[in-house]
C-alpha cells in the first residue's frame, strides 16, 4: 500500500534544485512527482519515481544527502469536497496529516494526492475501510 | 631617538617602571636566581613538577645558567585541567588570597591561585603596563574588563589604582551607559577588548557623538584577544586615541605579562618576573631571535602557582634589538595566531573539539562541520556550518529545525556562547589535505 518517497536536503541557493534536477534527467530517471519543502536557509526535496532504489542511488553519488520514507497516494474524487472528505476520515480518526502534494498524474478521471501521516498504517486501514483508493505503486507505475 | 632613561612622561619618575630599565646583565642574574628559586619551589611543592623532573632525571640543582631551563618539563593547559581545582598550588590554601578562573575544555575552568605577595607582583606589573602606554596619576580610567572570575578586570583594576589614576570599575556590556559615563564622567583612558571598543565607537556615532570632539579620551590598553594593525590603525583613526597591545594569561598572572610603550613596536614583557623562550612548536627546540615560534613562559616569582615552561600556544618572536623607548626588557612581536585551534570569541576560549564534543551530544556519528567567525560592528558572531548525511537527515522541516535548535543547544550548553548552526549539503565544507579546515576566522577581513 505504501509507496517510498526519496527526501534530499537541498541548501537554499540559486541552482541548486536545478543541479540536482539535470543529474536526474542525465541517470534516466522519472520522476512522476515532487515537491519542495523550505525554511529560508535550507529546503527539502520530496521526489516520487517509478525507481526509488535507483534515484537514492543517483541522488547520493552525486554527493547529496538524501533519504528514503513512506508515503500513501490516496484517489481524491476531483469535485467540490473531495479532498475534504478524504480529510474528514482522517480527523475522525484522530490522524494528522504531516504534509501532502498532488500528483502529476490522475487516475479514471480523478486526482492523485501524496500523503504523509503520523501512524501510516492505521490511517490506510481507515481509509481503505471508508472507500477510498489507496494506490499499491505497481497501480501508479505499471510493473 | 632614545628617550631619557627612566622617563615614561617626560620629566616624571615612576619607581616601578624603573626595572625596565634595569642593565641586561643584571637582569639575567635576577632571573637566574628567581628560576632556580621557583624550580625548587616547585620541585619540592607541588607533585606534577616533581614526577615530571624525576621522569627526565632533573634536579632542582641543575639549572646553573638560564639556558637550563630546557633541561626542565614543559606544562601545559591540560595539566592545569588535569589537577584541577588546586593540584598544582604550591602553598596551603591558608596563605592563598585570590583565586580566578578561566573556561576550560571540558566543561571545567582552570582555577589559578594568588597569594597576597603574588597579589602585589601584579599589581606591579600592571602599573608597569599602564606606565609604558603613558598612563598616569590624574587619568579617569574606564576598566571595561569583565570582573569577576576572569582575570581581566580585577587585574587591571588593582594597577589602575596603584598608579594613582582613578578607576571606574564598570566590567563589560551595556554599550550606550559605558559611553553615557566616558562621557559624563570625564573619563581620559580606557581598558577593554580591542573589539568591544571597535563596537563602541560604532555605538557613539549612532548616538551622535564623535569621539574626537566630545570625548577627553587620550589612550586605551587593549588585549584578551589577537589583534591586528589594521584594528589600530582603525581605532586611533575613528576615535582619536592612541592604542596599545596588552598581553597576559591566567595560567600565567592574568594581565601584566607584555606591554607595549609608546612606540607600539612590540610588547615588553616583565622579564623578572616571567622568562620567555620561543620554540618550535613541533620540535620544541628554541628558535632564534626574530624567528616565530611558540610562546613559553616560566613564572619567575609566583608562589602560589608556579608554572614552569607553559607553552602558552601564542605564536610570536623575539624582538632583540633595543627599543627606542630606552627599555632593557625585551619584547615580543603582537601575537599573530596560535599553533593549536583555540580562538577566542566575545572574551572567551573556545577550542574546536568542544563544538565537537557538543555536535556528538546531539549526532552520534560526527558531522563534518565548519566553525566561521565573523565581526560586524565590533560585535563576534560564530557561526557552526555543519554537513547534512543521510543519517541525519528527516522527510520533515520541522524536525530538520529541531536537529538545528539541538546542535546550538548543547554548543551553548558547552561553550556559554550562542551558535547560528547552519545547515548545509555534504561536501561542501572546503577540505585541505582531506581533512576539513575546522575554524575560518573572518574577523579581520573587516573590523
Amino acid at each position: 500500500m505504501k509507496i517510498r518517497q526519496i527526501s534530499v536536503f537541498l541548501e537554499n541557493r540559486p541552482g541548486r534544485l536545478s543541479a540536482l534536477c539535470r543529474i536526474l534527467a542525465e541517470a534516466g530517471v522519472n520522476l512522476s512527482t515532487l515537491t519542495l519543502a523550505e525554511t529560508g536557509e535550507f529546503g527539502l526535496l520530496r521526489l516520487i519515481t517509478p525507481d526509488p532504489d535507483k534515484a537514492r542511488q543517483v541522488i547520493e553519488q552525486a554527493g547529496y544527502a538524501a533519504t528514503a520514507t513512506e508515503v500513501v497516494a490516496l484517489q481524491v474524487p476531483d469535485r467540490p469536497g473531495g479532498l475534504a472528505s478524504v480529510l474528514r476520515v482522517l480527523e475522525e480518526n484522530k490522524i494528522s496529516v504531516e504534509y501532502m502534494y498532488a500528483f502529476a498524474m490522475r487516475a479514471g478521471g480523478d486526482a492523485v494526492m501524496v500523503f504523509r501521516f503520523d501512524d501510516m498504517d492505521r490511517a490506510i486501514s481507515v481509509l481503505q475501510a471508508a472507500g477510498v483508493s489507496v494506490f499499491k505503486s505497481v497501480d501508479l507505475f505499471g510493473a | 631617538m632614545i628617550r631619557n632613561l627612566w622617563n615614561d612622561l617626560d620629566g616624571t619618575f615612576f619607581p616601578e617602571s624603573a626595572l625596565d630599565y634595569m642593565p641586561a646583565d643584571r637582569l639575567r642574574e635576577v632571573q637566574l636566581q628567581r628560576l632556580r628559586a621557583v624550580t625548587t619551589l616547585a620541585y619540592e611543592r607541588v607533585a606534577l613538577f616533581r614526577e615530571r623532573m624525576d621522569a627526565k632525571g632533573v634536579k632542582p640543582a641543575d639549572v646553573q645558567k638560564l639556558d637550563d631551563v630546557r633541561l626542565l618539563p614543559f606544562a601545559t593547559k591540560a595539566d592545569l585541567r588535569d589537577t584541577y581545582p588546586y593540584g598544582l598550588f604550591a602553598v596551603p590554601m591558608s596563605e592563598v588570597v585570590r583565586l580566578h578562573a578561566s573556561s576550560g575544555t571540558t566543561g571545567k575552568p582552570i582555577v589559578v591561585g594568588y597569594t597576597a605577595e603574588d597579589m602585589e607582583v601584579w599589581k606591579q606589573v600592571i602599573m608597569r603596563t599602564l606606565y609604558s602606554a603613558g598612563y598616569s596619576r590624574g587619568d579617569v580610567v574606564q576598566n571595561m574588563f569583565g570582573y569577576g572570575l576572569f582575570t581581566g578586570g580585577l587585574g587591571l583594576h588593582s594597577g589602575i589604582e596603584g598608579i594613582g589614576a582613578t578607576v571606574i570599575p564598570i566590567s563589560g556590556g551595556n554599550s550606550e551607559r559605558q559611553i553615557m559615563v566616558m562621557k559624563d564622567f570625564g573619563v581620559t583612558a580606557v581598558s577593554c577588548t580591542p573589539s568591544y571598543f571597535i563596537h563602541l565607537i560604532e555605538v557613539a556615532g549612532k548616538l551622535g557623538i564623535d569621539f574626537k570632539r566630545d570625548l577627553k579620551v587620550k589612550r586605551g590598553v587593549f588585549g584578551a584577544e589577537p589583534w591586528t594593525d589594521q584594528m589600530r590603525q582603525y581605532i586611533e583613526t575613528a576615535s582619536g586615541i592612541k592604542a596599545y597591545d596588552i598581553y597576559g594569561l591566567s595560567e600565567i598572572i592574568g594581565p601584566g605579562v607584555a606591554a607595549e610603550c609608546v612606540c607600539q613596536t612590540g610588547l615588553h614583557v616583565f622579564e623578572d618576573h616571567f622568562l620567555v623562550e620561543i620554540v618550535d612548536p613541533k620540535t620544541l627546540e628554541p628558535v632564534p631571535d626574530g624567528e616565530e615560534g611558540e610562546l613559553v613562559l616560566t613564572t619567575l616569582s609566583k608562589q602560589a602557582m608556579p608554572v614552569i615552561r607553559y607553552r602558552t600556544r601564542d605564536i610570536t618572536a623575539i624582538e632583540a634589538r633595543p627599543c627606542a623607548c630606552g627599555r632593557s626588557i625585551r619584547r615580543i612581536r603582537r601575537i599573530s595566531r596560535r599553533s593549536d585551534d583555540m580562538f577566542i570569541i566575545r572574551g572567551v576560549n573556545v577550542f574546536p573539539s568542544q563544538i565537537e564534543t557538543a555536535l556528538l551530544k546531539t549526532e552520534a556519528n560526527l558531522p563534518h562541520y565548519q566553525i566561521v567567525l565573523t565581526r560586524k560592528s565590533g560585535l563576534d558572531r560564530m557561526e557552526v556550518r555543519v554537513e547534512v548525511t543521510g543519517g541525519m537527515l528527516s522527510d520533515r522541516l520541522s524536525e530538520m529545525e529541531g536537529l538545528q535548535r539541538r546542535f546550538a543547544h548543547s554548543i551553548d550548553q558547552i561553550t556559554n556562547l550562542h551558535a547560528d548552526v547552519t545547515l548545509v549539503q555534504p561536501g561542501t565544507i572546503p577540505r585541505s589535505e582531506g581533512k576539513a579546515k575546522r575554524v575560518l576566522d573572518q574577523r579581520n577581513d573587516s573590523v
